[in-house]
């Protein structure tokens, strides 16, 4: 028999025989004997965040550029609901998380005990699933189990809370895996069904109108997935957009990809989307950002839905064709059922969608992420094309907060490959990108990482540049400063006659000196003459910098979907500035 | 009137709502019930009565009955992420007018009166397989087995018969015949 280990020993095996390699965690009362159990291993390195939402969001972005679970450990009470805003920002964008947290001990749960949360209950609707281990001899099994949930289908956030007892009494090891010997929430056990790919392929054969709509679905089934988009759409010779959740799963600057799609989505993609005839969705869930008017969705499209998950199916929009599949079984099958039956598509298909191409070309022209520069204000627009052009050679991570500049960096950054682009997008978290940064570049240590950021989501979880500076990570936070809360002054604009309530932030600290408070180093930009040389500037540095980019206060981005409208009547900017109805308010 | 400045988009067309029977085959294990309760707070569906017990002992398997409203798009999504539930290992969905299915639904009614009422009581439960499970001078306990809308009539019926209480156990379900839901 295999000797006996403590509950914070069994959690640390748990967590080598995972390959768990970092933690982000902050230490409390009820995990202190997983705390003092750390010094024992090595191969685990803990990351103390200021925050236990910065925990939160560090190990999202971990996950999200590493492909890897992201594991935080944090203590009971206020330490487990701290962490609850990551919980839901994860679950809502799919990201494979693992939280542990601290419970008081078994024989004084449901006394109101001193730090104790109803962590299990709180969690519950934020997670795929949470437990409460009672008994040092089901953690093992309950732990390994957590990684496989989180991990399998569709991923998402786990929690598994551990009562400080717990921690301390001795019980049996065992490394267990495949626990769950069915489904996992929506993963397909069966293999795809060759009848769908038919079906699939027909739909693509008889389009002349096609498009494919594709999202963090691609992003989630590994870096195989997107090789194999970008080789289907190259066979096909189709148009590609791409949800918020998607960029950089096919290339931002090839001719075939139209742009983002959605709410700030460019012209050609939106009207694409309404106008089509076949539109293939492929890992995408059709959110309400993206769909606007549900009754006015693409009206005459047949409709693919590729998913993991059975009840992305059918939620939002009705479909004509629905596969359940992971994203790269799929176009495996896909690709070699579809070379083999036809081949030179995409030469003798060329005329079929000749007209659409025309079609979309006229779209194109309309260049709707054009803005009008300016000599004596740094464009915010500008300033993301700037920091584009000088870091898109140095396999750049982005990740932003959320706003207008978390909007106008999905415009005008263009990805190329996948897990570089870390956003909040599902729950909108502001203050996600900072700490997400300081995840990213731990898993990516050498690599240029960049959150492009607002001031006002920033400072929401600003105290994590103390982390950057502990464990020397040179992120880089770009702020696109306009002193507004961006996004909810230009709804204001648009849709509340101009009413600027409360979305000016006054008494904002000076960052540069803000930067230096932290031990990072404060780089200014007033003038877009002098923008380029302070990004390099920032570049070459090897510390973490705050970057105050210091742009126009006024700028709104467009395009922008407004109004009781459908995809195919867009606001596109001052051009057109026109009056939105009073119908229209109600959709934004 | 003023049209509200939500940042969403307005409720498109709503379809036909239906009733439905929803059949949920769990882990019996702490927490079950919540997760399966506040999934249909949580997206907003509507539970019109609930049963549950266990039903497997030795693979500790417990069977949860939902009475439910909504239109076919969110039967189907009710059923899906129910399914998404690590607990749950199978889902099923009645129709409340499929033939092939037995609903029932235990009653308790206390009905305090003189005699002459309890006697009508008794005569107005006799037709759904009614006992008298308890009686005393001035009053009855009478156990029926029924259907929803029955019960439902039942009571408005036992009410000027001096029904003084009412227990319902939300309605159970299982298919005819030889059949099991797989």
């Amino acid at each position: 028999m295999s000797k006996l280990l403590s509950g914070a020993e069994i959690v640390f095996k748990c967590l080598e025989d995972q390959k768990v390699e970092h933690i982000f965690g902050y230490p409390g009362g009820a995990v202190l004997p997983i705390y003092d159990e750390l010094k024992n291993h090595k191969s685990i390195k803990h990351i103390l965040v200021r925050h236990e939402q910065g925990a939160g969001h560090a190990a999202e972005g971990y996950a999200r550029s590493s492909g890897k679970p992201g594991v935080l450990l944090v203590t009971s009470g206020p330490g487990a609901t701290n962490a609850v805003t990551a919980l839901t920002d994860a679950y809502m964008d799919s990201v494979p998380l693992v939280c542990i947290s601290g419970q008081v001990p078994t024989h004084l749960i449901g006394t109101d005990a001193f730090q104790e949360a109803d962590t299990t209950g709180i969690t519950r609707p934020c997670t795929k699933h949470n437990w409460l281990v009672k008994d040092v001899n089901d953690l093992a099994k309950t732990i390994h189990k957590a990684f496989e949930v989180a991990t399998t289908g569709r991923p998402g956030p786990v929690l598994v809370d551990i009562p400080k007892d717990v921690q301390f009494k001795k019980g049996n090891y065992k490394f267990t895996k495949n626990t769950l010997s069915k489904k996992l929430n929506g993963r397909a056990s069966k293999k795809v069904n060759f009848k769908d790919i038919e079906k699939l392929i027909n739909m693509i054969k008889e389009s002349s109108k096609p498009i494919f709509y594709t999202g963090g679905g691609v992003i989630n089934s590994g870096p195989e997935a997107s090789k194999l988009l970008r080789e289907l759409v190259s066979l096909t010779g189709f148009p590609i957009t791409s949800t918020l959740q998607g960029l950089g799963a096919y290339p931002g600057d090839d001719p075939q990809f139209l742009g983002m799609l959605g709410m700030h989505g460019t012209y050609e993609a939106n009207n694409a989307m309404h106008d089509c005839d076949l539109m293939i969705n492929i890992g995408a869930r059709f959110d309400d950002r993206i769909t606007g008017k549900v009754d006015e969705f693409s009206p005459k499209s047949k409709k693919v839905h590729i998913d993991i998950d059975p009840s992305s199916v059918g939620k939002n929009i009705k479909v004509d064709l629905a596969i359940i599949s992971d994203v790269s079984d799929l176009l495996k099958s896909l690709i070699k059922t579809f070379k083999e039956k036809n081949k030179d598509f995409l030469n003798s298909n060329k005329q079929k969608t000749a007209k659409w191409w025309n079609q979309i070309d006229k779209w194109r022209q309309k260049k709707s992420l054009n803005f009008k520069n300016s000599d004596t204000l740094i464009k915010p627009q500008h300033a993301v094309q700037r920091l584009y052009e000088l870091t898109k050679n140095k396999d750049t991570y982005v990740t932003t907060e959320v706003g207008q500049h978390q909007m106008w960096a999905a415009q005008h950054y263009k990805f190329d490959k996948p897990n570089r682009w870390m956003t909040s997008g599902g729950l909108g978290t502001m203050g996600y990108g900072l700490p997400a940064a300081v995840g990213v570049q731990i898993a990516n240590p050498g690599k240029l990482v960049i959150d492009i950021a607002g001031e006002a989501s920033v400072l929401m979880t600003m105290q994590e540049m103390s982390t950057a500076v502990q464990y020397k990570l040179p992120i880089k936070i770009f702020i696109l400063n306009n002193e507004y809360m961006g996004m909810v002054r230009q709804w204001q604009e648009l849709l509340h006659e101009k009413n600027y309530s409360e979305s000016y932030t006054a008494a904002l600290p000076d960052f540069v000196k803000l930067a230096e408070a932290y031990g990072c180093v404060g780089i200014r930009a007033t003038k877009p003459s002098e923008l380029d040389e302070k990004i390099n500037e920032m570049i070459n540095i090897d510390k973490p910098v705050i970057f105050d980019c210091v742009v126009d206060k006024n700028e709104n981005c467009f395009p922008m979907i407004p109004s009781g409208k459908p995809h195919n009547q867009m606001l596109l900017g001052e051009q057109d500035e026109e009056e939105i109805s009073e119908e229209g308010k109600v959709l934004v | 009137m003023t049209k509200s400045k939500s940042a969403y988009s307005e409720p498109g067309k709503v379809g036909k709502s239906e009733h439905h029977i929803i059949v949920v085959w769990v882990d019996n294990e702490a927490g079950v019930l919540a997760r399966v309760v506040g999934l249909f707070s949580g997206r907003g569906y509507n539970i019109e009565s609930l049963a549950v017990a266990e039903v497997d002992k030795k693979r500790h398997i417990s069977r949860i009955t939902i009475v439910t409203s909504g239109t076919p798009q969110v039967i189907e999504q009710i059923k899906l992420q129910l399914k998404k539930l690590i607990p749950v290992h199978k889902v099923a969905d009645f129709s409340r007018n499929d033939p092939k299915i037995l609903f029932r639904e235990l009653a308790l009614f206390k009905v305090v009166s003189a005699k002459k009422n309890q006697e009508k009581a008794k005569k107005a439960c006799k037709k759904y397989n009614s006992i008298v499970i308890d009686k005393s001078k001035k009053s009855l306990v009478i156990q029926v087995t029924a259907l929803r809308r029955e019960i439902d009539k039942l009571v408005e019926n036992l009410k000027p018969l001096g029904l003084a209480s009412v227990s319902r156990t939300g309605a159970v379900a299982m298919t005819r015949g030889a059949e099991i839901f797989k």
